[in-house]
């Protein structure tokens, strides 16, 4: 068998390889050859295979049938043999391969070889990838390395012990004694190792930190030292001695003075030393320095040191290394919450780095900006904000704009102010603000009264120059839905706003949209009712608008239905969506057409002006989506309570029938004075009609925004007159004479309230009824209308019978109970006829 | 330190060392994901990033890019020297290195690494200190090897 080639020959002739089929190739065939020589046990070559199995297994190929020849190699007394084994251990094997287990023994006996760079060798295949088990075995053995006076062998002991104490935390305690007398080693790399290792026992055990207190005094000296000492060849690094020492102590000094006023003073001093005296041209020095603020600002220290500390981060800032600057803003993101003054002082230089080219820069310091905001200087952060915004990677925007509309919110000078923001917002990064922020958005701006002509104005325009924004578009549409009175009426200031980019205000309004008419609105001029519906009808039908401002748009046509004119053309676009292929515009169109039909009494109270919301905390959107949570189940529980509180004393009373007020006036008095405050009191009212949420949509979603929020969620896809109504049985409420009338009972599913009972009268008499009037009571707790019945004639023989509607509000779910009395003209003499009806089925009540 | 990496502008790996147990399968995704995000940068751009839950420090040196992931606590400045100390004990050790002589001489590259740092950490701040321990191991490979050639 020739011997193998050696690996600079394999090196060299895999890269001449031009394609990756090549290389697949010739890899391919070593592998094979190398294959067979594993299983030839050829001992003089092994080596020379394993590392070609190496190289090959860098590159990607798989290389685990060489595990156990690395484990031969660890076996073998040649050094080579093991150089090469150990490595090979390293790269292929894990803890995950059972193979490493029979590691640990050939481990053991190299951890006490005569050789140092073997014990080294398995010092450091054990540091780096030992597993649990293997550490528990060799921790013997290591914690007697690290009391040897070898400072070869300690340094390497000390960092393998910070790994096992990394695998089996328990074993710590093992390693205490040794740890001594670490610190009076002159050893460099023994001090070095040894400060890594009394961090992470201080880092991992408490007790252990109070421990290591006593130390404090001797790392101060031992760091003095570092400082005072003059030139030292050998550990000096552009001018500082050994900085990788100094940033361990410093870092070990921050971990002991945390909390501990002792410790924190015998540290003062040495680190004002450090932070003075440290030069400051190389990275190195700015290392130091950088490690010294993290620690001052983490331990107890006097103010002066304090700011001694946030003055090195602002200098930090006009660094020309942006890898400084980075750093400077990403500690200063860690103290500004401290140490909040000290860090508004550098606010200038920090805005500056908005405009820096690297991405990390930009994000640390917007995150800056957003905490160094308050109510001094929000106008000009905004300005910058606003800045920032526009010019910034999308990636950014949804942050930035969330974080401007919390500043605005928190020191909003004024309202016209917020608005304004909110606006620029809005038009430069609409599409990037977040889905919770429109209803917050609608909340502000219903609850700037005074401001309300203006803003809508401002959207109107808006949305002439842009529909494809959809928040923007959806605030907008909601607006003008609300306001839309306000907007043609033209009452308003035609002032350009006050926080505005001067570019922003030049910008043209001269705007072609769908059909080629231009609208120049500089200024607001009479802006038309059919203007007003052809943009809103233009969102409805543009390929842009996705379907949630769609419904929004359908939702705030109808509102102007009570506040425009043109209800003709209203009626019709409402009328056209009903059957739209989108169930929700459908359902919406349908439901709205119901109301200029059968309820047009009732549309000037639905679609009135909302009132002001309740103002719930705004932390933040997830804050946000649970305030409202709770805001919903107020608004609901207080639904409740007037009815509860209502006097129950007249359960019994029965109304004076013949006193003429039989028909007990209509619904009217249960639409509350503020119709629409919480859909839900609507709703209870108008249950049986599923009218959905309210045609607003109501500051309390608690259902996610992705849809325009429907308070009860569940009404919306049930039919008018739901299933349950199937299941309360009709009744005979009167039969006499021939006239029989029937009852028969729908209750709404959310609305338990109302019951609606639909009389069937009909006449069995071989003579028609005519003027007939049916007229009913009911006692005081509940409510009663009466709608207008089908006609006033009861056909003879039961060929038809007369309908009509009655709707029960029974808030305290008492029995019904009705009286009824009947007139009519039957063979030409009237009749009259009393009732009592109490056999109502209990479903209709309970 | 969990890793580190060395690879080429073309995207080819030379040095990877890992000092966190890793399965093979992520090693490798995680690799691809780095590369391809740090040859994207631009020179004019920082040498930190984050990256899933670590920050990311990265040199790049002739034809190579040396890449350290390093924990959050960890001080990125002065792991910007600790790269710089490695390129300088391989520079002294091969006579002023270049791409091919990691790429020849790829184990030698780990023995120093080896050396120099252990479980991501330093284990001799002195050059001098580590170079001398390097020879030595070398001296003794050569002595063993000679050792065999006398045997056999």
């Amino acid at each position: 068998m020739p011997a193998p080639i050696r690996l600079r020959e394999l090196i060299r002739t895999i890269r001449t390889a031009r394609t990756q089929a090549e290389e697949r190739e010739m890899i391919q065939k070593e592998c094979a050859a190398i294959r067979s020589s594993f299983r030839e046990e050829d001992n003089t070559y092994r080596c020379r295979n394993v590392a070609k199995l190496l190289y090959m297994h860098m590159l990607g190929y798989p290389a685990h049938f060489g595990q156990l020849e690395c484990l031969k190699l660890i076996a073998s007394q040649k050094f080579t043999d093991k150089r090469i084994g150990y490595l090979g251990a390293m790269l292929l094997l894990d803890e995950r391969q059972d193979v490493h287990l029979l590691m640990t023994n050939c481990i053991k006996n190299d951890l006490n070889h005569s050789t140092q760079y073997v014990q080294g060798l398995s010092l450091c295949t054990l540091g780096c990838m030992g597993s649990s088990e293997m550490c528990r075995d060799l921790a013997g053995e290591v914690e007697k390395l690290l009391k040897t006076s070898n400072s070869y062998l300690r340094k390497k002991a000390a960092l393998c012990a910070v790994h096992v104490i990394r695998k089996v935390p328990e074993l710590m305690e093992m390693f205490l004694p040794a740890t001594k007398n670490l610190l009076s080693e002159k050893n460099h790399g023994v001090l070095h190792t040894s400060v890594v290792l009394l961090t992470e026992m201080c880092e991992r055990s408490p007790d252990m930190l109070s421990h290591f207190r006593k130390l404090v005094p001797q790392l101060v000296r031992i760091l003095k030292n570092l400082i005072m000492s003059g030139y030292s060849p050998e550990h000096d690094v552009s001018g500082i001695s050994d900085p990788f020492l100094q940033v361990r102590i410093l870092r070990l000094l921050r971990i002991l003075g945390k909390g501990d006023d002792d410790s924190s003073e015998a540290m003062n001093d040495i680190l004002a030393q450090v932070a003075t005296n440290t030069e400051t041209s190389k990275n190195v020095g700015n290392a130091i320095l950088y490690e010294t603020v993290l620690t001052i600002m983490d331990i107890k220290s006097e103010s002066g040191l304090r700011v001694l500390a946030i003055n090195i981060l602002g200098r930090f800032l006009l660094n020309n290394d942006k890898n400084i600057r980075y750093v400077a803003l990403t500690s200063l993101l860690k103290t500004v919450q401290t140490d909040h003054n000290a860090v508004q002082r550098h606010r200038s230089t920090i805005v500056d780095c908005l405009k820096d080219l690297d991405v990390s820069i930009k994000r640390r310091a917007m995150e800056l900006s957003f905490a160094l905001v308050n109510g001094n200087n929000i106008r000009g952060m905004m300005k910058e904000l606003l800045y920032f915004l526009d010019s910034c990677d999308p990636d950014f925007k949804a942050d930035c704009a969330s974080g401007i509309f919390l500043a605005a919110e928190k020191y909003a000078p004024s309202k016209r102010w917020h608005i304004d923001t909110v606006m620029r917002v809005l038009t430069t990064a609409g599409s990037y603000v977040r889905d919770d922020s429109v209803p917050n958005l609608i909340q502000l701006i219903t609850n700037s009264v005074e401001m309300h002509a203006y803003t809508v104005q401002r959207l109107y325009k808006a949305l002439l120059d842009d529909i494809s924004q959809q928040p923007l578009v959806q605030v907008a549409s909601w607006c003008i839905g609300e306001y839309g009175d306000l907007l043609v009426s033209g009452q308003c200031e035609e002032e350009e706003p006050i926080q505005v980019d001067a570019l922003y205000a030049l910008r043209p309004l001269i705007h072609n949209y769908f059909g080629g008419r231009t609208i120049v609105s500089d200024f607001m001029s009479q802006v038309s009712e059919d203007e007003v519906l052809d943009v809103l009808e233009g969102l409805l039908v543009s390929n842009l608008s996705t379907p949630v401002t769609r419904a929004y748009s359908l939702t705030a046509i109808m509102k102007l239905s009570t506040r425009f004119s043109s209800v003709n053309r209203i009626k019709k676009v409402v009328s056209i969506y009903g059957s739209s292929i989108d169930v929700e515009l459908q359902q919406r169109a349908v439901e709205y057409n119901a109301l200029f039909k059968k309820y047009d009494h009732m549309r000037p109270a639905l679609l009135e002006r909302m009132p002001i919301m309740e103002k719930t905390a705004t932390n933040g959107p997830t804050d946000i989506a649970q305030t409202n949570g709770e805001t919903d189940s107020t608004i609901l529980d207080t639904k409740h309570l007037p009815s509860i509180t209502q006097p129950a004393s007249q359960a019994n009373d029965l109304l004076d029938l013949l006193g003429g007020n039989d028909v007990v006036p209509v619904i009217q008095t249960t639409v509350p004075t503020k119709p629409a405050s919480a859909g839900g009191e609507l709703l209870d009212l108008l249950g049986d009609l599923s009218l959905t949420g309210g045609p607003t949509p109501t500051p309390a979603p608690s259902v996610p925004m992705s849809q325009p929020p429907f308070l009860l969620d569940g009404l919306s896809s049930q039919p008018i007159f739901n299933d349950i109504a199937a299941g309360i049985p009709p009744m005979t409420a009167y039969n006499k004479n021939g006239l029989k009338i029937e009852f028969t009972f729908e209750r709404s599913n959310p609305s338990p309230n109302i019951a609606v009972i639909t009389i069937h009268a009909t006449n069995s008499t071989e003579a028609d009824m005519t003027e007939f009037v049916f007229q009913a009571a009911v006692p005081k707790t509940f409510q009663l209308q009466l709608l207008s019945p089908s006609s006033n004639v009861v056909p003879a023989l039961n060929q038809g019978s007369v309908t009509q509607v009655i709707r029960v509000l029974n808030p305290q779910k008492q029995q019904l109970r009705m009286r009824i009395k009947l007139t009519y003209t039957h063979k030409g003499s009237p009749v009259q006829d009393l009732a009592e009806v109490n056999n109502f089925p209990p479903q209709s009540w309970q | 330190m969990r890793f580190m990496l060395l690879f080429s502008r073309q995207g080819k790996l030379r040095l990877q060392k890992w000092y966190t147990a890793t399965a093979e399968r992520d090693k490798k995704k995680m690799v691809r994901e780095l590369m391809q995000v740090v040859l994207a940068r631009k020179p004019k751009m920082c040498s930190f990033l984050e990256w899933r839950d670590l920050k990311i420090v990265y040199k790049r040196y002739a034809s190579l890019y040396f890449c350290c992931a390093v924990e959050e606590q960890d001080n990125e400045l002065i792991t910007l020297e600790v790269i710089h100390r490695f390129v300088e004990l391989l520079d002294k050790y091969f006579g002023s290195v270049c791409e091919l002589d990691i790429i020849f001489n790829f184990e030698k590259a780990y023995f120093i690494l080896d050396e120099f740092l252990m479980g991501g950490e330093i284990q001799d701040t002195s050059k001098k200190s580590v170079l001398k321990a390097i020879e030595q191991a070398d001296l003794l490979q050569e002595v063993s090897l000679n050792l065999k050639h006398k045997m056999a």
